[in-house]
């Protein structure tokens, strides 16, 4: 797993941070029933960087990418992501909904729509992006993710890995300027990771501010300038790649990377 | 352990295979025959059985209906001089009272034209490929029909209680099958929303109506309902019937849909949200073009059964097919007739019920996209 499952390299040099500030958690907690499963998050995101969250199973990593864009809700703390506060305003959630992509671990593209009509769906329904344009729009991304000819299948045609690539299609044609991959590898067939990862690697070298948890390990060395470590509902460890890796500072954290990377 | 040279397993294939077609044996009718009816002793005996069965049956049927029938005669008496089969002359006499009930027979072209109308109606909403203008004229055929049936705008008016017989059937049917979906799906989102006034309303509504006869709910048509109106208002049996099948109708139309909502994945919904779109345009474009798909068969399954509870009108007096049987079979000329009825009225609710099933069966497989 130390090895990046693709061989195409990243260019670091591309990818630049502002300091300018993309999203701001303070002190965010919730809670399932009586089961706190987010303890005092902390966390600001610059714009252009991509940070790679990992972490155990039932860590709250999901669940905290998920209140980023309100898919769940938080109890306590603030989130701000481009400037706008969630709170319970449905005016709010929708407008940062429209800003922040999302690709989902099992692609949740839908079923009853050709992939031409997932892409266009969201940018013609929320943007009032007028037909044509949206469908210029979508096999430009279509192109960029290498699947323009599938345009007019159904996605139960399609590979999971073209599901996938598709669905991060999908997310760009909203033109965010966040997007956040909830573990986008994991449903995939060893072959198929490469060719999500070449996507995920070409978004970050155009400068898109991205939050993904994954357990690829390898990508997140080539890609991430920032990994973070969560168990049990905060976040115990946050470093340099290089740094996280060769020399982890918790003993959580020692004990992870090597279970993950040990064999 | 093993004593096996491990060198002599190693293998590598010089080449791909091509594929080749399947044994002879696998293929042709001689296989369908071999593999359906004769597999094995038991299917064989119910092959036999069922040919026997067919042999016996089909023969007297067809003398019955139609070699020994008798189309035309005055009273079953002389029915029965003409011919040992069945007397159908009594339907040929009555054709129009069972197909219109009592409605004036100078004004029949209006409910013809209606039924005609009705199916350009339904053509644009049923095939997708047809104009989508054509949909404007399905949503003004309700008002058409209503002045067609009852007359009004200079059209001679026509009193409810003359309408009957199929025409009766189709006016209850229609109209409970058209407004019990749109309620049901309102009542199935509502049993899911997250407003708590809300869901009560719907979940007492649902249980309620479900836990009524629709017998019950007919008789409260019938005579309690006008109370619940400003006096004065005369509301029209018809209506009120409409009104009780279409309640009924969309308590159970509202938990076949829910069971469509409930099937689709989580995902589904998430991803829906995550694009941005709002509550009603999820709703609208992701979820309800999902759940009513896989609500297809409960839908149609609903429709059916409204359509045939229709003949329970009889109970409060109207005179659907159901209650013209009886009235027929008063009458001295044709006393004594029972099977030519109830067959004649039974193939009627068959040909609507058939059609909409098969029908049912072909919008799933035009909707069928997930080529699993």
């Amino acid at each position: 797993m130390t090895e990046l499952a693709t061989e195409r390299t990243a260019d670091r040099s591309k990818m630049s941070i502002s300091d300018e500030v993309a999203i701001q958690i303070t002190n965010m907690n919730k809670w399932y029933g009586d089961f706190h499963v987010l303890r005092d998050i902390n966390l600001t995101v610059y714009r252009g960087e991509r940070i790679v969250v990992c972490g155990p199973s039932g860590s709250g990593k999901s669940t905290m990418i998920r209140c980023i864009n309100r898919l769940e809700e938080h109890q306590k703390g603030d989130i701000i992501v481009d400037g706008i506060e969630l709170n319970s305003d449905l005016k709010n959630i929708d407008k940062i909904r429209a800003e922040v992509g999302m690709v989902f671990q099992h692609f949740n593209l839908f079923p009853h729509l050709t992939i031409l009509e997932n892409c266009t769906l969201a940018p013609i329904w929320v943007r009032k992006t007028p037909r044509r344009e949206a469908e210029e729009v979508a096999m430009h991304f279509l192109k960029k993710v290498k699947i323009p000819e599938q345009a007019h299948k159904y996605p139960g045609q399609l590979s999971g890995g073209q599901q996938q690539r598709v669905a991060i299609a999908r997310a760009l044609c909203m033109k965010p300027r966040i997007m956040l991959f909830d573990e986008p590898t994991s449903a995939l067939d060893p072959e198929m990771i490469k060719e999500v990862l070449d996507t995920m690697i070409e978004l970050a070298e155009e400068g898109m501010t991205m939050i993904c948890v994954t357990h690829e390990m390898g990508f997140a060395r080539s890609v991430a300038n920032r990994v973070i470590f969560m168990d049990q509902g905060q976040i115990v460890e946050q470093n340099e790649p290089e740094e996280f890796f060769l020399n982890p500072k918790s003993d959580r954290t020692k004990l992870f990377l090597s279970q993950i990377l040990g064999h | 352990m093993s004593k096996t040279d491990t060198r002599a397993l190693a293998f590598v294939s010089s080449g791909t295979i091509p594929p080749s077609p399947p044994p002879s044996s696998e293929v042709g009718a001689v296989h369908w025959l071999r593999e359906n009816l004769f597999s094995g002793w038991f299917n064989t005996i119910l092959t036999l059985a069922s040919i026997a069965v067919v042999v016996l049956l089909v023969p007297p049927i067809v003398e019955w209906a139609f070699l020994d029938s008798v189309w035309n005669a005055s009273s079953l008496s002389e029915c029965r001089e003409k011919g040992t089969g069945a007397c159908w002359a009594v339907i040929n006499e009555r054709f129009n009272q069972f197909m219109f009930g009592f409605y004036p027979p100078h004004l029949y072209w209006r409910p013809i034209l209606t039924f005609v109308l009705l199916f350009v109606a339904l053509a644009p909403v049923l095939f997708g490929s047809l104009p989508r203008q054509m949909l404007w004229f399905s949503l003004l055929f309700p008002v058409v029909a209503y002045f067609l049936i009852w007359g009004g705008l200079g059209l001679e008016p026509v009193e409810s209680r003359q309408l009957g017989g199929f025409l009766l059937a189709l006016v209850i049917g229609v109209a409970g099958i058209v407004l019990s979906l749109p309620i049901g799906i309102l009542l199935a989102l509502g049993r899911k929303s997250h407003l708590i006034f809300i869901k009560t309303i719907c979940v007492v509504f649902i249980e309620f109506i479900r836990g009524v006869p629709l017998i019950t709910l007919l008789f409260v048509a019938n005579s309690v309902l006008a109370y619940f109106f400003p006096p004065g208002s005369n509301l029209d049996l018809i209506l009120r019937v409409v009104i009780m099948v279409t309640l009924f109708a969309s308590a159970y139309m509202a938990e076949v849909i829910r069971g469509g909502l409930a099937a689709l994945p989580q995902g589904q919904y998430e991803a829906a949200d995550a694009l941005g779109l709002n509550y009603q345009k999820s709703m609208r474009l992701i979820v309800l073009p999902q759940a009513l798909k896989i609500s297809i068969p409960g839908i149609v399954n609903t429709f059916i059964g409204l359509f045939k509870d229709t003949t329970l009108v009889v109970v409060i007096g109207l005179l659907d097919p159901i209650g013209l049987i009886a009235a027929t079979r008063a009458d001295s000329n044709w006393n004594g007739i029972i099977w030519e009825f109830y067959v004649f009225v039974g193939f009627f609710f068959f040909i609507a019920c058939f059609g909409m099933s098969r029908y049912s069966m072909y919008l799933e497989r035009k909707l069928k996209t997930d080529h699993r």
